[in-house]
């Protein structure tokens, strides 16, 4: 038996490495890859307490989570394909167009 | 058994993980990404969830971390980022990493009711099988289902919307030429 807190542990490594690829890579196809690593940690989670607590919410869940990144990745790469065309840049400090 | 599966597969995972973010190349980053969803899919399998383990392998390992390679290989990305790290963003950001990790030992080490959740752990034997999940995916969560795949239509659209360029005449010619070697290509 696995206990459960070492998944915890996993999750929340795996969760704080994706949230420093979001917060200091340049690149934004790293930094949504960094992304798709955060949403992959919290399922870990989902799944343990689904697993401890013997309820399959947590996988139904975790399919949901999945479909919608799934979703979301679709879109953030038509947005980023639209955007290099136009402003010919993948650098996060030079894509201030939401700045206003 | 299960415990040395589980330090291995999890070693693989932050290894794999910390490639992600320090790799020069995203070519790099994304087969990293490749080995770390594939040992988290593994994990899936300790926690008695196959059928998510496959989901994952399908979805992520196949869709979308190869739309992912698509991309970078079609945009031609490695010369354009050649610095790695924010310049004027690096104090802040660890900080904030700082008090992330802070907050989440905090949180697995004091906290008095997740521990009385967490329990010993259970072992792999007593998995649900895969008959009772779709069960419960398809009577309990019939509408949160459906509105899934709406919404995986609407992406879809949206992506296809915003991949088109604004200029109808140059994305034609490009289409057409697009077209003509493909076709060439077939013959």
């Amino acid at each position: 038996m696995i206990p459960t807190a070492w998944y915890l542990i996993l999750a929340a490594t795996l969760f704080v490495i994706g949230a420093a690829g979001v917060l200091l890579r340049r690149n934004v196809l790293i930094v949504l890859m960094s992304l798709e690593l955060m949403l992959n940690s919290i399922t870990i989670n989902l799944l343990a307490f689904g697993h401890v607590l013997q309820d399959l919410r947590g996988q139904i869940i975790a399919i949901f989570v999945i479909a919608i990144t799934a979703a979301e990745v679709a879109v953030a790469l038509g947005i980023l394909v639209a955007l290099l065309r136009n402003k010919n840049t993948l650098e996060v400090d030079e894509l201030t167009v939401l700045k206003g | 058994m299960e415990r040395e599966f589980f330090l291995l597969l999890s070693a693989v995972a932050i290894a794999s993980a910390l490639l992600v973010v320090v790799a020069r190349n995203p070519v790099h980053s994304a087969l990293a990404l490749v080995a770390c969803l594939v040992q988290i899919a593994a994990l899936y399998v300790l926690l008695g969830a196959p059928f998510l383990a496959v989901i994952q392998i399908f979805v992520y390992v196949g869709a979308v971390m190869v739309l992912f390679l698509f991309v970078i290989m079609m945009l031609d990305v490695r010369k354009e980022a050649q610095t790695r790290y924010l310049k004027n963003a690096v104090l802040p950001g660890v900080v904030a990493l700082v008090i992330l990790s802070g907050e989440m030992i905090v949180l697995l080490t004091q906290s008095a009711r997740l521990h009385g959740v967490m329990g010993p752990g259970q072992p792999i034997t007593t998995q649900p099988s895969v008959e009772s999940l779709s069960l419960l995916l398809f009577q309990d969560f019939l509408l949160p289902f459906e509105v899934a795949s709406v919404i995986l239509l609407v992406a879809l659209i949206g992506a296809v919307v915003l991949a088109k360029s604004d200029e109808g005449d140059v994305s034609a010619k490009g289409q057409k030429n697009h077209v003509k070697a493909n076709g060439e290509g077939l013959k």
